[in-house]
C-alpha cells in the first residue's frame, strides 16, 4: 500500500476573470504533516474547498488513494478517506459532543433505508465515535450539548468529527483559530500524534506552531505557490522573506 | 394558423408577458436586495386593479376625469401605501429567517384579502376604458385588435425602459444594486440603507399596483386576482433567476408566449403548461436563468 | 457507555412520551362522553394532525420548507372518490394502496425537481406544483372539474368478501381515525430515532457538514419528501372519508398555508407539536368562525386568522411547546 495519499497536480479555481488558486500542485504523504502558509487572501482556504470537493475545480487534477478523484462529488472523498475540518466552527450546537461525532461517524455506515434501528443500539458509530472524542481529549465534556463548550474545547470536537469518520487524509483548515496558549499547546500535541498514520494538510497563520510540527511548508501568494520545501529551507528561502516582508519570519 | 391570428396571439402573449414582467420585477427586486419572500405582492397587483375601479368615479367627480390622472393617482398612492407598509411591517422581516417570512406574508394575503372584502365587498366588477383608447386596430381585412392592449404592451414597454435606465445609469439604481452585493459597504459609505430599502419596497409595489392598474379594463376585478398572478410571478421568478431584472423581463415574456399559445394549441393542458416549462427549466438550469444583480 | 447512552436515551424519552399516550388514552375515552358534534370535530383534529405530522417531517426535522403539500393530501382525498365505484363501496385497502401510491409518485417527480434547488426557490416551486395538481383536478376532466366528486359509498375494510369494518356504522370512523394517528405517531418517533431520522436532523442542522462527513444527503431529503406526502395522503383519504366529498380546495395553497401554521404555531421540531398545532389551529378556526361569538363580522375569520398568523409569529417563533418545555433547551449559543 502506498504511502502517497494525495496527489494535487496543476489545481487551479478561477473566478471569473480571478485566480484564486493558481497551477498548485501538493503531494501528501501517510505520516508527514505538510503545511501551507501565505497571506491572507492567498487561496489557501479555497485550494482545501477544490481538495476536498466542495467547489468544483477549473483545472487540474486530483487523485486520491491511487483513483482519478477530480471529478468526484464531496461525500464521496470523503467516503473513501478525505476529512477535513473548518476554520470557523461547523460542530452541531445542540446536539452532545457524541452525538455529534456520532452523526459524522454514521456516514461510513449509511444505511439510507433502514428507518427502525435506534442509533442508540449502532454500535459501530457510536464506537467509532467514542474513539475520536478520546483521541482528542474530550471524553471529560463528551455528554456535554456542543453549544456550550468553550472555544478551545470547540475546535477539538471540530477535529474530532473529522477523525470520527476514520479518514486517511486530514485537511485542517486553521485549527489554532481563536486558541489561546494553553489550548494551543494541547492541539500541538495532538497534530503530532494525528500524523502517525494520516497524511495530514495544515492550513495555518500561527507561523511558530507551523515550523514546529510541519515536516513540509508549501507557500502561497496570490494563488500560487511560490515555495515548497523543508522548513529550514523555507525560512532560510528570499523569495518567501519577500513576500512576508520579513515580519513573521524573524528567527 | 393563418398569420393575423398568428400575429393576435404574439401580441396578446408580449402584453402578457410585460404585465408579469412589472408584477415579477417588484418581486425579484424585493427579494434580490432585501431577502424578503413576499407571498403578498400579488396583493399590490389587486390594489391596482381596485384603485383603478375606486378612483375612475372620484377622479371623473372631482378632478374633471382624465384616465391618466387615475393612473397617475394610483401610482402615487401605492407608492405611498407600500412606503408605509415597509416602514411598519415589513422592516421587521428582513433578519427573520424564510419560513417566519413566509408565514407573516401570508398572514397578511388573509387580512388583504378580508379588508378587500369588507370595503369593497366580494362581487366582480368592471373597469371601463377610457373612450380614446377603445377602439380597434385593423390588422387585416377581417381582423382587428384591440388599442388598449397595445397601450398595456406601450405603457409597460416603457416602464421596463425607465426601469433598467434607473438601475444601470442613475446613482440611486447604483446604490439599491450595491445594495444587494454588501448592505455593511453601502452602510460604511454613508448611505442610508433602511431609507434604501424603503424605497426600493415602494417601488416594487408601484410597479405592481401599476400593473393591475393598467389591466383592471382587460381582466376586470374580482376576488382572488392577486393569488393568480403571484403564482405565475413565482414561475416567472424561479425560470429568470432570483434577483435577476433582467431573467424576470426574458422569463415574462417566455412565460406570456408558453401560456397564450398553450392555450390556443393545447387547450386541455390549458393551465398546466407553464408549470411544465418550469420544470424542464429546473431539469436544465435549477438556478435560473440569469444570476442576481 | 453503551448503558450511558441508553440510560440518556430513555430518560429524556419518557417524560415527553407520557402526555402523549395519557392523550391518546382520553381520545379512546372520549366518545364516551362526548356529543356527536365535539367527536366529530376532534375527528378532524386528528385527520389535521396525521397532515401536520407529515409536514413537520419535511420542515421540522429536515429544514424543507414546502409550501404545496396540500397537493399530496388532495391526491389522497380524490384517490378515494376516484376508486369508489357510483354503486359499491371500495376496499380500503385498495384505496389507501392506490392513494399512497400516488400521490409518492407525483412526489417523486416534484421532489426530484425542487430538490435541486434551496431556500426560496423551493418554497416558491412546491407551491407552484402543488397549484399544477389543483389545475389538473379543478379544469380537466380527470376529477371531476371544480364541483368535485361526492363519495356515495365509504370504503369498507375487507377480507376477501367478508366486510371487517364499515365505516358508516357507529363509531367505527373515529376510531380507525385514532388508529392511524397512534400508528404514524409510532412510525415516526421511531424513525426519528433511526440512522435515518438522526441523518435527517443533521442535514437540517448543516446539509454542507453532512455532505463533508460523506453523506450523499439527496436520496435522504427525496425519502422524506416521499414519506411525507405518502403520510399526507393518507390523512386525505381519511379526510374523505369522514367528510363524504372532495373538491379541488383541498388543494389551494390556503391548505398548504394552513398545515405548515399548524407546525409553527404547536412548535417546530417536535412531533407533540404538530399535533397540538393542529388542535390550536382548528379551535382557532373554530371560534373565529362562531356566530355566536362574532355576529356577522363571523363571515370575516380570515382576518382574525391573519392577524392571529402575524402576532404569534412575530412574537413566539418557538410556538406553543416552547411555552411547555423551559427544561430542555436543545438550542444552546
Amino acid at each position: 500500500m502506498s504511502d502517497i495519499l494525495l496527489v494535487a497536480t496543476g489545481v487551479s479555481r478561477h473566478f471569473g476573470g480571478l485566480k484564486a488558486v493558481d497551477d498548485v500542485s501538493v503531494t501528501l504523504t501517510r505520516g508527514e504533516l505538510h503545511a501551507v502558509i501565505g497571506t491572507n487572501g492567498a487561496g489557501k482556504s479555497t485550494l482545501v474547498n477544490v481538495l476536498s470537493g466542495e467547489i468544483p475545480i477549473t483545472t487540474g487534477a486530483i487523485t486520491l488513494l491511487g483513483h482519478d478523484a477530480t471529478r468526484w462529488t464531496q461525500p464521496r472523498r470523503s467516503r473513501a478517506g478525505l476529512g477535513r475540518s473548518y476554520q470557523r466552527n461547523t460542530i452541531f450546537p445542540q446536539f452532545t459532543v457524541f452525538e455529534n461525532c456520532r452523526l459524522t461517524a454514521q456516514a461510513r455506515w449509511p444505511k439510507v433505508w433502514d428507518w427502525w434501528t435506534p442509533t442508540s443500539r449502532c454500535a459501530d458509530s457510536r464506537e467509532a465515535a467514542l474513539r475520536a472524542i478520546e483521541r482528542a481529549g474530550l471524553m471529560p465534556v463528551v455528554q456535554r450539548l456542543a453549544g456550550t463548550l468553550s472555544h478551545g474545547q470547540k475546535r477539538q470536537l471540530e477535529i474530532a468529527m473529522c477523525l470520527a469518520t476514520d479518514p486517511q487524509v486530514l485537511l485542517l483548515d486553521e485549527p489554532l483559530a481563536g486558541m489561546g496558549a494553553e489550548e494551543t499547546e494541547r492541539m500541538l500535541a495532538l497534530l503530532g500524534e494525528l500524523k502517525d498514520g494520516h497524511a495530514v494538510l495544515l492550513i495555518e497563520h500561527d507561523m511558530d506552531a507551523v515550523f514546529r510540527v510541519a515536516d513540509r511548508i508549501t507557500v502561497m501568494v496570490n494563488g500560487r505557490v511560490i515555495a515548497s520545501d523543508t522548513p529550514a529551507a523555507v525560512r532560510a528561502s528570499p523569495a518567501v522573506q519577500l513576500a512576508y516582508l520579513g515580519d513573521e519570519f524573524v528567527a | 394558423m393563418d398569420f393575423p391570428t398568428f400575429l393576435i396571439q404574439c401580441l396578446n402573449a408580449v402584453q402578457y408577458g410585460l404585465l408579469l414582467f412589472l408584477v415579477a420585477s417588484g418581486l425579484t427586486l424585493i427579494f434580490g436586495i432585501m431577502g424578503v419572500i413576499n407571498l403578498a405582492h400579488g396583493s399590490f397587483y389587486m390594489l391596482g386593479a381596485y384603485l383603478a375601479y375606486g378612483l375612475a368615479p372620484l377622479v371623473e367627480r372631482y378632478l374633471g376625469g382624465g384616465f391618466f390622472t387615475t393612473l397617475a393617482l394610483g401610482v402615487v398612492l401605492a407608492i405611498a401605501f407600500g412606503y408605509l407598509l415597509e416602514w411598519v411591517f415589513f422592516s421587521y422581516l428582513y433578519e427573520r429567517e424564510h419560513l417566519q417570512q413566509v408565514l407573516m406574508t401570508y398572514g397578511l394575503i388573509l387580512v388583504f384579502e378580508e379588508l378587500r372584502s369588507i370595503l369593497v365587498g366580494d362581487e366582480v366588477h368592471g373597469v371601463a376604458t377610457p373612450d380614446w383608447l377603445s377602439g380597434s386596430f385593423p390588422l387585416s381585412e377581417v381582423m382587428t385588435y384591440p388599442v388598449y392592449r397595445l397601450f398595456i404592451s406601450v405603457v409597460c414597454a416603457i416602464v421596463a425602459i425607465a426601469l433598467w435606465a434607473v438601475m444601470t445609469k442613475t446613482r440611486l439604481g447604483m446604490r439599491i444594486r450595491a445594495g444587494a452585493t454588501n448592505r455593511e459597504m453601502v452602510q460604511a459609505l454613508g448611505i442610508p440603507i433602511r431609507f434604501l430599502y424603503r424605497v426600493v419596497f415602494a417601488i416594487g409595489v408601484g410597479l405592481a399596483a401599476l400593473a393591475g392598474l393598467v389591466a383592471a379594463p382587460v381582466s376586470s376585478v374580482y376576488p382572488g386576482m392577486g393569488s393568480q398572478v403571484l403564482i405565475i410571478c413565482f414561475v416567472v421568478v424561479v425560470i429568470g433567476g432570483i434577483g435577476s431584472i433582467r431573467g424576470a423581463f426574458v422569463a415574462a415574456l417566455l412565460v406570456g408566449l408558453v401560456d397564450t399559445f398553450g392555450k390556443v394549441l393545447f387547450p386541455s393542458l390549458a393551465g398546466m403548461l407553464i408549470y411544465l416549462l418550469m420544470a424542464a427549466m429546473l431539469l436544465w438550469k435549477p438556478e435560473g436563468l440569469f444570476k442576481a444583480g | 457507555m453503551t448503558t450511558m447512552a441508553a440510560d440518556d436515551a430513555m430518560r429524556t424519552r419518557l417524560p415527553k412520551l407520557l402526555p402523549v399516550l395519557i392523550a391518546f388514552a382520553l381520545l379512546a375515552a372520549f366518545p364516551a362522553f362526548g356529543s356527536t358534534f365535539y367527536v366529530d370535530l376532534v375527528g378532524k383534529i386528528m385527520i389535521y394532525s396525521i397532515f401536520a405530522m407529515s409536514l413537520e417531517l419535511l420542515v421540522g426535522q429536515t429544514g424543507l420548507v414546502s409550501f404545496g403539500h396540500a397537493a399530496f393530501f388532495g391526491i389522497g382525498a380524490y384517490a378515494v372518490a376516484m376508486v369508489t365505484a357510483k354503486v359499491d363501496a371500495a376496499s380500503l385497502w385498495l384505496v389507501v394502496v392506490v392513494a399512497v401510491l400516488a400521490s409518492a409518485a407525483y412526489a417523486l417527480v416534484v421532489g426530484a425537481l425542487s430538490l435541486r434547488t434551496k431556500g426560496v426557490y423551493f418554497i416558491m416551486i412546491t407551491l407552484a406544483f402543488a397549484q399544477m395538481a389543483f389545475f389538473v383536478f379543478h379544469d380537466t376532466s380527470f376529477g371531476g372539474g371544480s364541483d368535485g366528486i361526492y363519495l356515495y359509498y365509504k370504503p369498507a375494510l375487507t377480507l376477501g368478501s367478508l366486510v371487517l369494518v364499515d365505516f358508516d356504522k357507529g363509531r367505527a370512523m373515529y376510531f380507525g381515525t385514532l388508529a392511524c394517528l397512534v400508528a404514524t405517531f409510532a412510525f415516526l418517533a421511531v424513525l426519528l430515532r433511526s440512522r435515518y431520522g438522526r441523518a435527517l436532523a443533521g442535514i437540517k442542522a448543516n446539509e454542507q457538514r453532512m455532505r463533508a462527513a460523506g453523506f450523499a444527503t439527496y436520496p435522504y431529503k427525496l425519502g422524506a419528501f416521499v414519506l411525507g406526502a405518502m403520510i399526507a395522503s393518507l390523512a386525505g383519504v381519511l379526510f374523505a372519508m369522514k367528510d363524504g366529498v372532495v373538491n379541488p380546495e383541498l388543494l389551494v395553497w390556503n391548505q398548504s398555508g394552513a398545515v405548515l401554521l399548524m407546525i409553527i404555531l404547536g412548535g417546530l421540531g417536535h412531533l407533540r407539536g404538530a399535533m397540538l398545532g393542529a388542535l390550536m389551529f382548528t379551535v382557532l378556526q373554530e371560534v373565529y368562525q362562531s356566530e355566536a361569538l362574532f355576529g356577522s363580522f363571523s363571515k370575516h375569520w380570515q382576518l382574525m386568522l391573519g392577524l392571529t398568523i402575524i402576532a404569534f409569529v412575530a412574537t413566539m417563533p418557538r410556538g406553543l411547546i416552547g411555552l411547555f418545555g423551559k427544561r430542555a433547551k436543545k438550542e444552546a449559543p
